[in-house]
């Protein structure tokens, strides 16, 4: 998946490239640009673009104790009429899905899942399974 | 003494089924908010101990710490095990304190309730990846179970290999649907639970015995934690 997000020497977004105030911009990172960041790296890569208003979509997701940090991490950052936290979609594990011993030591374990992000407040989840998740995106 | 035998004899044999040896062990009950993990906690600590672990509310975020009631012990085939119940505080990855105000609170005690409750589902993260030994995963039957934060925790307790049961509860309501649930997570054993409109009552239905694969990965988890603090 090719990585749409443009930005600065670092590749990451910046300010003034959101483009029109009435659109929602989307950041599509690819797993090759978080392949090389820590754990609080890609948290405050997510928390601060849906900060933003911003919905990312990772193309390989995060690992179960990432997850749990970035539930963590956004909890410190709610403020009322600010910010209410975040909606995150995976698509569900498939019940054939586990992983085996050698996949677990490889470090493959459950984290190549699309997964889509954004502000609690502009994203609406229509349906998910497997093979489709369907938001709806609102404006700020 | 029937029912609350029932509830005791269950979870009995589920902290039979999860730990092999006699050391203390903490059991974290987690699950979404209003899922009824005060109640369940409440009943545990009250059957066994004569106290209560918190108080009970309808509205979501009532446990907004986590609490622990030390030194729960079990008794079961002439063996004892003493273990610690954390009621934990409901899990979201949002909390919007206008949801408050629709329960008659002030916007100033609902900004407050917010607040607290952000901290809580932080620290109930932190308990997770760091101190407790088992899982009590309670859902609201009535509840569609795929939700995000669902998946999402049951996939965080798995990598962290701690031994976990799911209980249904709630299903004394219309809506109702165990096998819902069981499907949603085939992996984990699901137990059924009901409460008395009165609430001085649950009763768990144990429909099999768990296999539970991470008996001993758990206790080797704690090895090397303790390695590790040590």
């Amino acid at each position: 998946m090719p990585e749409v997000t443009s930005g600065d020497g670092d590749g990451g977004p910046t300010e003034g490239e959101d483009g029109p105030d009435d659109g929602v911009r989307v950041d599509m990172i690819s797993g090759a640009r978080m392949e090389g960041l820590t754990s609080m790296e890609k948290i405050r890569l997510i928390l601060d673009g849906v900060r933003e208003g911003n919905i990312v979509i990772l193309e390989e997701g995060l690992t179960p104790d990432e997850e749990s940090k970035l539930i963590e991490v956004t909890m410190t950052e709610i403020s009322p009429d600010e910010f209410n936290g975040i909606e995150i979609e995976t698509y569900p594990k498939s019940s054939s899905g586990n992983p085996g011993l050698f996949d677990r030591l490889m470090g493959k374990e459950d984290t190549q899942k699309l997964t889509v992000i954004g502000p609690a407040n502009q994203i609406e989840t229509l349906h998910k399974d497997e093979n489709l998740i369907s938001t709806l995106v609102s404006r700020k | 003494m029937g029912l609350l035998t029932s509830l005791k004899d269950s979870i009995t044999r589920v902290t039979d089924g999860l730990f092999a040896s006699a050391e203390p062990k903490r059991i974290g009950i987690y699950g979404p908010p209003n899922a009824g993990k005060t109640t369940l906690a409440n009943r545990i600590a009250r059957d066994w101990t004569g106290d209560a672990v918190g108080p009970e509310s309808h509205i979501p975020h009532e446990t907004r710490r986590a609490r622990r009631k030390e030194g729960v012990t079990i008794e079961r085939d002439g063996k004892e095990v003493t273990i610690d119940i954390v009621d934990t505080p409901g899990v979201a990855t949002k909390v919007d304190y206008e949801e408050f105000l629709d329960h008659d609170m002030e916007k100033e005690d609902a900004v407050r309730r917010s607040r607290e409750a952000t901290e809580g589902v932080a620290e109930a993260m932190h308990w997770l990846r760091e101190d407790v030994d088992g899982v009590i995963y309670v859902l609201d039957s009535t509840e569609d179970p795929f939700t995000q934060v669902n998946t999402m925790l049951i996939g965080i307790i798995e990598s962290q290999e701690l031994p976990v049961l799911i209980l249904a509860n709630k299903i004394d309501k219309e809506e109702s649907d165990i096998q819902r649930i069981a499907n949603a997570f085939p992996q984990h054993e699901t137990i059924p639970c009901r409460r008395s409109k009165d609430r001085t009552w649950t009763k768990c239905t144990r429909k099999s015995r768990s296999t539970s694969p991470n008996n001993a990965r758990s206790n080797q988890r704690r090895r090397r934690r303790r390695t590790h603090r040590g």
